[in-house]
């Protein structure tokens, strides 16, 4: 007999993000009514938060690039990047962001996803830099096309990471891929599972382009 | 050998730095609640393994309630005046870009002579951690080239690293928060119930038709537990295994490394992907904290599309 009792933790996680109350907070009753509703006692769910919390500090090593990112800034770096975008006569907030797409998505592909990033490259060069061709199009921007251009960066960057990565073949998703299927006894190479990841390689830079050539139109019918 | 216990004492320093910042910014009302919060992930960092699980349970207990409570703050304030940092812009020129550019670069040349070389085979490295450790040697690297060429005061590098982190403020544990929530759904059988829900609810439909809900079944879940790592196993087990590669005669490569991506597409969608959803929204102050959620929406949608043709068009009309 399955348990359903446990799905209302997800009910609460959806819930949660709906209205809007912190998200930590959302993550740690969610887990723990999980955890009880599941039939463990309190202490176990307790426990199994902190033993998951303490494996996967590895997801939050990268922060320690602030102190450097932010040394850079108070000397000039995000005033930089703006003036070296404001020189480049051709340069616009969606072709800047389309180059960028595609060097993300190639480097991923070659195994180097984690050179680029939110915190390493589009806070400090890549989002600077989409606002100052952007004011070189359309003039001073309102808030809500500030908003709109930074977060184009900030998906810029995921779907070329995502539409990427997959490509490689010594990638996690690919060994994950590999792995569940070999455990139905069907035997696949990684390379056969990483060239199925380019057609939506191809598709991703085509959609997400052609947004970006769109976010061009925009910002250039405002002026 | 260098495993990932240095890099943690290294971000061990670097969160107890924040907290140290944290505590000097006297324009913060609530600094005390953040210099507590960044405290108690150095303390993580550096003795998590010592503090066992109830200790470490107890530690994110203490993470919650401080940012449930609201006593700490997001935002702090500028160091540095716009004009001094135009002024400075202009002295250093584009040599600003080299320490940002000194990261990357160590990771891709670290990782090119790492595999090329009988580095290896020296054991110096651990190699399944490889690509943070070069992180960590690469920020390092760039922390000493700007001392020594800015020459900034050693306290200027905590209050800038500190000033950056309380913009993200409790942003910065949720994605590990959300990947132990994974660790509890898994616990508590979740992907059993889910993939018996989505068997049972497909007794035989057309390979169209179990094509669509293997694409939506990948992306729903995926939406629900923040990456497609965990959906995979489940969906491949439910549907993608029995129905599309055993009866209907797929080709599995593709039927795998396709509903991966389909499930990328979901990635794009949810708050619960934080570190790529959430946590670029607070790094970049946008007002709207599901603003880049809103912008991959148009991108997702269609993509997910191509993915489901290929699926239909690459796995099965050979």
């Amino acid at each position: 007999m399955i348990n359903y009792w446990p799905l209302l933790g997800i009910a609460l996680v959806v819930l949660g993000f709906a209205l809007r109350f912190n998200p930590l907070l959302v993550v740690a009753i969610a887990a723990i009514a999980t955890g009880l509703l599941g039939r463990m006692p309190i202490l176990k769910v307790i426990g199994t938060l902190g033993h998951g919390f303490n494996d996967n500090r590895y997801v939050t090593v990268i922060y320690i690039i602030l102190p450097v990112i932010g040394l850079l800034e108070r000397y000039g770096l995000q005033e930089r990047a703006r003036a070296l975008i404001a020189n480049v006569r051709t340069a616009t907030a969606g072709r800047l962001l389309l180059v960028y797409l595609g060097f993300r998505q190639i480097l991923s592909a070659v195994g180097l996803a984690s050179v680029a990033g939110h915190p390493q490259t589009v806070r400090p060069l890549v989002a600077p830099m989409a606002l100052a061709a952007a004011e070189k199009q359309h003039g001073p921007l309102d808030e809500e096309t500030t908003e709109l251009v930074k977060a184009m960066a900030a998906a810029t960057d995921n779907v070329g990471l995502f539409f990427g990565e997959d490509i490689f073949v010594a990638i996690a998703s690919i060994l994950l891929i590999q792995g569940s299927m070999a455990s139905f006894g069907i035997q696949l190479t990684p390379f056969q599972l990483s060239v199925w990841a380019i057609p939506s390689a191809i598709c991703a830079f085509i959609i997400h382009g052609a947004r970006l050539l769109l976010l061009d139109r925009k910002l250039g019918r405002r002026r | 050998m260098i495993t990932l216990h240095w890099l943690y004492v290294l971000a061990g320093a670097a969160f107890a730095s924040f907290a140290l910042g944290s505590g000097r910014d006297a324009s913060n009302p609530k600094r005390w609640g953040n210099m507590l919060f960044w405290a108690l992930l150095a303390v993580s960092f550096w003795f998590g393994d010592r503090l066992g699980d109830i200790g470490n349970g107890l530690l994110v207990l203490v993470l919650v309630a401080l940012a449930g409570a609201g006593l700490i703050s997001r935002g702090s304030s500028e160091t540095a005046r716009t004009e001094e940092r135009e002024r400075s812009a202009l002295r250093h020129g584009n040599a600003l870009f080299l320490p940002a550019l000194v990261i990357p670069s160590t990771a891709f040349l670290g990782t090119l002579l790492f595999n090329e070389t009988p580095l290896k085979t020296l054991g110096i490295i651990d190699p399944n951690a490889v690509t943070l450790v070069l992180l960590g040697v690469g920020v390092i690297l760039a922390l000493l080239i700007c001392f020594a060429w800015l020459r900034p005061s050693f306290l200027a590098a905590v209050d800038e690293g500190s000033r950056l982190a309380n913009s993200i403020g409790w942003a910065i544990v949720l994605p590990q928060m959300l990947a132990s929530l994974g660790v509890i759904f898994a616990a508590a059988g979740l992907g059993t119930t889910v993939g018996a829900l989505v068997g049972a609810a497909i007794p035989h439909a057309t390979t169209i038709m179990a094509v669509l809900i293997y694409a939506l079944g990948m992306v729903v879940f995926t939406m629900i537990m923040g990456n497609a790592f965990a959906a995979f196993p489940v969906m491949a087990a439910a549907i993608g295994v029995p129905i599309l590669v055993h009866s209907d005669g797929g080709n599995p490569a593709v039927i795998g490394a396709v509903g991966m991506l389909s499930g990328f597409c979901g990635t794009l969608m949810t708050p619960m992907a934080a570190n790529f959803n959430i946590v670029p929204a607070a790094l970049l102050e946008l007002k709207n904290q599901y603003g880049v959620i809103k912008a991959q929406f148009a991108t997702a949608i269609p993509l997910l599309i191509a993915n489901i043709l290929i699926l239909y068009f690459g796995g099965f009309h050979r």
